[in-house]
């Protein structure tokens, strides 16, 4: 048994979905098993934005310590006010939107390796450095932007097949998609191998620097595309509508069971990290606690989380 | 004798930077040269600085501390509820949040946990915390702390007579005295440190409760000049002390750390946000300005880095 959850990288992921599970069971309880799976389809919605900027960020630490995307918050927010202006409200626009949100992200990521090439900084002093610059743009950029999402776009994140998210659907063969990319493509076994030893990996033959390239662009390119997507949700543009994705998105990341370390990453982990945040909320509203009870719940969790998980092997 | 000079200019670069900045705030501005004009600008740098130097406590032992923002905001947020009302239990509650910054060290430390893990759940913490002691924004500063921050030294404005103080002090702790010493060599070399006898987790306790104290001088110049506070105070100040110290020469690697320059980096930080506001520009990009020049500091610093390399 022990055997087939280390093959299967299961170990890492398992604590996520007990978490989860246990939450749901919990709120069910307290609702007197009242709206059981409304509650789980509601999370899988809720999910899908955590599930898509951790996806990144996951990558990037992935790639070894010190490597965290801190840019993300102010990418998902440029990222939403660019897509927003580009589909200016109309439903044909909406794939150019995307598109640019994109694109700008791909931007963003591309800037922050030249950061971290070109000054031979730390990635999280770069990644923080450029954050404080695209976080202006997007306060300028942004600022008496109103403009409401194309109401196809609205429609598509509140669609519901057989009662899920069509939304999460999407992201699940997303991730999906992405853990095949980690797990048996060229590009994902050297994000692993940077993460294990980066000079090994270099003497190995891998491109370290263009893995870099590629991974610090991927998380702002998701962040951007999240950005957008979360627009089209919360219909419009918010200036702060980021900031809670800095956080969250490295939460998600570290209960998932990725090791910041670097190294060891898993998707799975992810869905079930995201579904354990959002059910925390929900089961500490169910239980009627305000919100600064639930904020300091989800602080303990996480360090419960992190320290029942256990520390990296010493002597690095 | 180069390789002296380049090394000056790179231990100088905060103070040049921060040179550069006030040169070109007076050449703009010249009534900013004067008593008022640099309360002004500096109004509020005491708790950024006090913040930063918590994040360098920090970085000494090559952690980073994702959690200071929400202390500061809870430290504020006791300061107008409890501290104003209770004063006794107001102390303890700060004495006791000092405790907990130090038990955060220890369990670091003894689980062997990455501390930004750690720190970032502590954020929510402290965030939650501060909502639950003041629920909605209001509350009200003791006067005495009013006073304090709003003393008017003669000669000298009091951000900057407090940068000096605070700056020299963290000098003399972390740079002139042996314990200095030994909670450098624990983030430069921790496996040296402890084959020679010295307790990792001691350490780790000291440098986070000096973090928690440095938080708590933090939240409370900060509530001193706001006057009151709210659950949001100090949202920026995690990613403001980073920045900061990193700006005055701290390095990730951990035992790399400069008091003098985490103070000037904060002056720095401070001054770029409200050189914008001063010069009646648009404030949409106070932050962009922040990064901009510790982007700028750190290349510079890479450039001499390697210019000093190829030789």
């Amino acid at each position: 048994m022990a055997g087939l959850f280390a093959r299967t990288g299961m170990r890492d992921w398992l604590f996520a979905y007990v978490g989860a599970v246990t939450v749901w069971l919990v709120t069910v309880m307290i609702a007197d098993g009242f709206g059981a799976m409304q509650t789980l389809t509601a999370g899988l919605g809720f999910a899908v934005f955590y599930v898509l900027v951790a996806t990144g960020q996951m990558f990037v630490i992935a790639t070894g310590p010190g490597n965290i995307d801190l840019s993300i918050p102010a990418t998902v927010t440029l990222g939403a006010g660019v897509a927003m202006s580009v589909m200016a409200g109309s439903n044909a626009m909406i794939v150019p939107g995307f598109l640019a949100a994109i694109a700008t992200g791909i931007a963003v990521g591309s800037f922050n390796y030249a950061l971290i090439r070109l000054l031979r900084i730390p990635p999280i002093i770069a990644t923080l450095s450029s954050s404080f610059i695209v976080q202006s743009t997007a306060i300028w950029y942004g600022r008496g932007l109103s403009i409401k999402p194309p109401d196809a776009l609205q429609d598509f994140t509140f669609a519901r097949l057989q009662g899920v998210p069509v939304m999460a659907l999407v992201a699940v063969l997303f991730t999906m998609a992405m853990a095949v990319v980690l797990r048996r493509t060229v590009y994902g076994r050297s994000v692993l191998a940077i993460g294990q030893n980066p000079k090994a990996a270099h003497l190995a033959g891998v491109d370290v620097e263009r893995t870099r390239w590629i991974t610090y662009t991927l998380s702002a390119a998701l962040a951007g595309f999240t950005g957008a997507l979360f627009a089209g949700f919360s219909g419009g543009v918010s200036l702060d509508m980021g900031t809670q994705f800095l956080l969250a998105s490295i939460a998600v990341v570290v209960i998932g069971g990725t090791s910041v370390a670097g190294g060891r990453a898993n998707l799975p982990g992810l869905w079930g990290a995201a579904m354990f945040l959002f059910l925390l909320v929900t089961m500490l509203n169910a239980a009627g606690v305000g919100s600064g009870v639930r904020q300091l719940m989800t602080g303990i969790l996480i360090i419960a989380v992190i320290t029942a998980a256990g520390g990296e092997k010493r002597g690095r | 004798m180069t390789v002296d000079w380049r090394e000056l200019v790179r231990a100088s670069l905060p103070a040049l930077a921060l040179a550069a900045l006030l040169a070109a705030i007076f050449w703009l501005q010249p009534r900013a040269m004067s008593y008022q004009g640099l309360n002004l600008l500096l109004n509020l740098s005491i708790p950024i600085v006090f913040a930063t130097l918590a994040q360098m406590f920090v970085l000494t032992v090559g952690d980073l501390d994702l959690g200071i923002g929400g202390f500061v905001t809870f430290v504020a947020c006791v300061t107008v509820t409890w501290l104003a009302d209770a004063p006794l239990i107001g102390v303890l509650i700060l004495l006791a949040a000092i405790g907990l910054y130090a038990a955060v060290g220890a369990l670091i430390e003894l689980r062997n946990l990455p501390a930004i893990v750690v720190t970032l759940g502590m954020s929510f913490v402290w965030f939650g915390l501060a909502v639950i002691v003041l629920p909605s924004p209001g509350g009200r500063t003791p006067e005495w702390l009013i006073a304090a921050v709003r003393l008017r030294p003669p000669g000298i404005p009091l951000a900057i007579l407090a940068a000096i103080v605070i700056g020299l002090m963290g000098h003399l702790l972390l740079m002139r005295t042996s314990m200095g010493v030994v909670l450098r060599g624990a983030g430069g070399n921790p496996r040296a440190i402890t084959r020679a006898g010295w307790s990792m987790l001691q350490i780790r306790m000291t440098l986070y409760a000096l973090a928690g104290l440095m938080g708590v001088l933090a939240g409370l110049t900060l509530a001193g000049i706001t006057t009151s506070a709210d659950a949001n105070l100090a949202l920026r100040y995690t990613l403001l002390s980073i920045a900061g110290a990193i700006l005055g020469g701290s390095q990730f690697t951990g035992g790399r750390v400069s008091p003098i320059g985490a103070v000037l980096g904060a002056l720095v930080m401070t001054l770029a946000a409200s050189f914008l506001a001063f010069l009646r520009l648009n404030p949409d990009w106070q932050i962009g300005v922040q990064g901009a020049i510790l982007i700028l500091v750190l290349a510079l610093r890479s450039l001499l880095d390697r210019v000093a390399g190829e030789r």
